[in-house]
């Protein structure tokens, strides 16, 4: 359970890291580590070498405007979630981060690190699809914007390259006329979630949903977002609507068995947390306007 | 400038080492290690401060948790050269430093909330964060505070009980002044 030797830098600027990481296309960046330390101990992965971003200065901030929530590299998950201006601006980001493992490790995890590590079973990459996201890609040679949707092309894959560095992640406000709901089921509070739901519910100012998305964390090799919005087509939530949208979520995830659950089993869960998440989402979404009126 | 850049090499191995400062209990200790070597075992074999336990060594028991500039981590998952320089609380530092045991520690002797004791530093540490953010926990929040410590003997309503008691204790005597 130790880490295979590695040379290690910690680079005091931007440009410094960089420029390690371009040297070195076996390097790994070391921001919070807490997902990173545990496959390095059980030699999952063996890199060369650890660029430690901690002592670049200017990237633990968390801003939120009207736009949305911009997190820097390395804010701390326990940061973002305390955060009041980010929770009001886009509530389902602290939402999510409330069952992101426990406080001990929130304290020591960012949730861009999360974010890029891209882990189908976590809670953060689903939340920044569903919410249609992106991240900033810095590397030696300029930097980039990937959106959430372009981010995630495998299990634990992303389309970061090797000689970058995720420096912010965006998530956008949530509009005025949305509700947001989050909900997993896990074998112990913490642990990572045997199926996992995120919801935006909007509605127009009669109360008629005008779409549904929801968004599904470990049924999936990737983070799914579903468009449920077609089983609402009569403007209403009730146990009928709820029972096409858990259909339709099930068409398009591809629950699989592990020690854990069998695959019945996560799409049981997958149906039940849809439709509470949906409900949950909806009544969020009401409460906001009555609280507006 | 780089900082924490490899000093030397292991004669043996070949591996690069690193000269770090440790700050530790109000200690400062200057070590020469490798950059993979984890917080947790810098703190017993290089530091000999063996009150921080080992169980999992991927970050799921909480047994190694120490306080980093206050804030409980897992020392399994952070290399000791990421910790240079930063101030790090171990269970050897939660007593007074006339001996007298802490809140936390006074209140788990008597609520029974150490067991076989394999657990008790995490806990120990983690609490002591825990009631320092919140001090008056109900009973959920205590449950919540030691949510990700894991105790192998079970011994969870005592230590629940014991969060809430340190709270009390931590109330009838403020620090510093004497029982």
């Amino acid at each position: 359970m130790k880490p295979a030797p590695f040379s290690y830098s910690r680079p005091t600027t931007l440009e410094e890291a960089l420029a390690d990481l371009a040297a070195d296309p076996d390097a790994k960046v070391l921001a919070g580590g807490q997902s990173l330390v545990p496959l390095l101990s059980m030699r999952l992965a063996a890199p060369s070498a650890l660029v430690d971003i901690n002592a670049v200065p200017g990237l633990d901030h968390v801003r939120a405007d009207e736009e949305g929530v911009r997190v820097g590299a390395l804010a701390r998950h326990a940061a973002v979630m305390a955060d009041p201006a980010a929770r009001r601006v886009q509530p389902l980001v602290s939402l999510a981060l409330e069952r992101v493992a426990h406080p001990t490790i929130r304290n020591r995890g960012t949730t861009v690190g999360s974010l890029v590590h891209a882990d189908a079973s976590a809670e953060m990459p689903v939340v920044l699809v569903l919410l249609g996201g992106s991240i900033t890609a810095a590397s030696a040679t300029g930097t980039r914007t990937i959106e959430a949707a372009d981010l995630y092309v495998g299990p634990l894959e992303s389309t970061l390259r090797h000689d970058e560095i995720a420096t912010e992640a965006f998530f956008p406000a949530l509009p005025d006329d949305a509700g947001v709901a989050f909900d997993e089921i896990a074998r112990r509070h913490g642990d990572y979630a045997l199926c996992g739901v995120a919801a935006v519910v909007r509605a127009d100012e009669a109360g008629t949903i005008t779409s549904v998305r929801a968004g599904y964390l470990s049924v999936s090799d990737l983070p799914t977002v579903v468009d449920l919005s077609e089983a609402f087509a009569a403007g209403a939530v009730d146990e009928a609507s709820l029972d096409a949208a858990a259909d339709l979520a099930l068409a398009s995830l591809e629950p699989a068995a592990d020690i854990h659950a069998t695959a019945d089993y996560r799409a049981h869960l997958a149906r039940v947390l849809t439709k509470r998440v949906v409900r949950q989402a909806h009544d969020d979404c009401t409460a906001r306007r009555e609280g507006d009126a | 400038m780089s900082t924490n850049a490899p000093t030397q090499t292991d004669p043996d191995t070949g591996e690069e080492l690193h000269d770090v400062r440790l700050h530790v209990n109000g200690i400062v200790h200057q070590v020469r290690i490798p950059g993979r070597r984890l917080l947790s075992d810098a703190l017993r074999h290089d530091l000999g401060l063996t009150g921080t336990h080992v169980g999992c060594e991927h970050g799921v028991c909480g047994a190694c948790t120490v306080l980093l500039e206050g804030k409980p981590v897992r020392a399994c998952l952070m290399f000791a050269v990421s910790a240079a320089g930063q101030e790090l609380t171990t269970v050897e530092g939660l007593a007074a430093p006339d001996g007298r045991l802490g809140p936390v520690q006074q209140a788990f002797k008597e609520c029974h909330g150490l067991q076989c004791g394999f657990c008790t530093p995490g806990f120990l540490t983690t609490i002591t964060a825990g009631l320092r953010d919140n001090p008056d926990p109900t009973e959920d929040e205590a449950r919540e505070m030691i949510g990700g410590n894991l105790c192998r003997c079970t011994g969870y309503q005592n230590i629940v009980s014991a969060v809430c008691r340190a709270a009390e204790i931590a109330r009838l005597e403020p620090e510093g002044e004497q029982a």
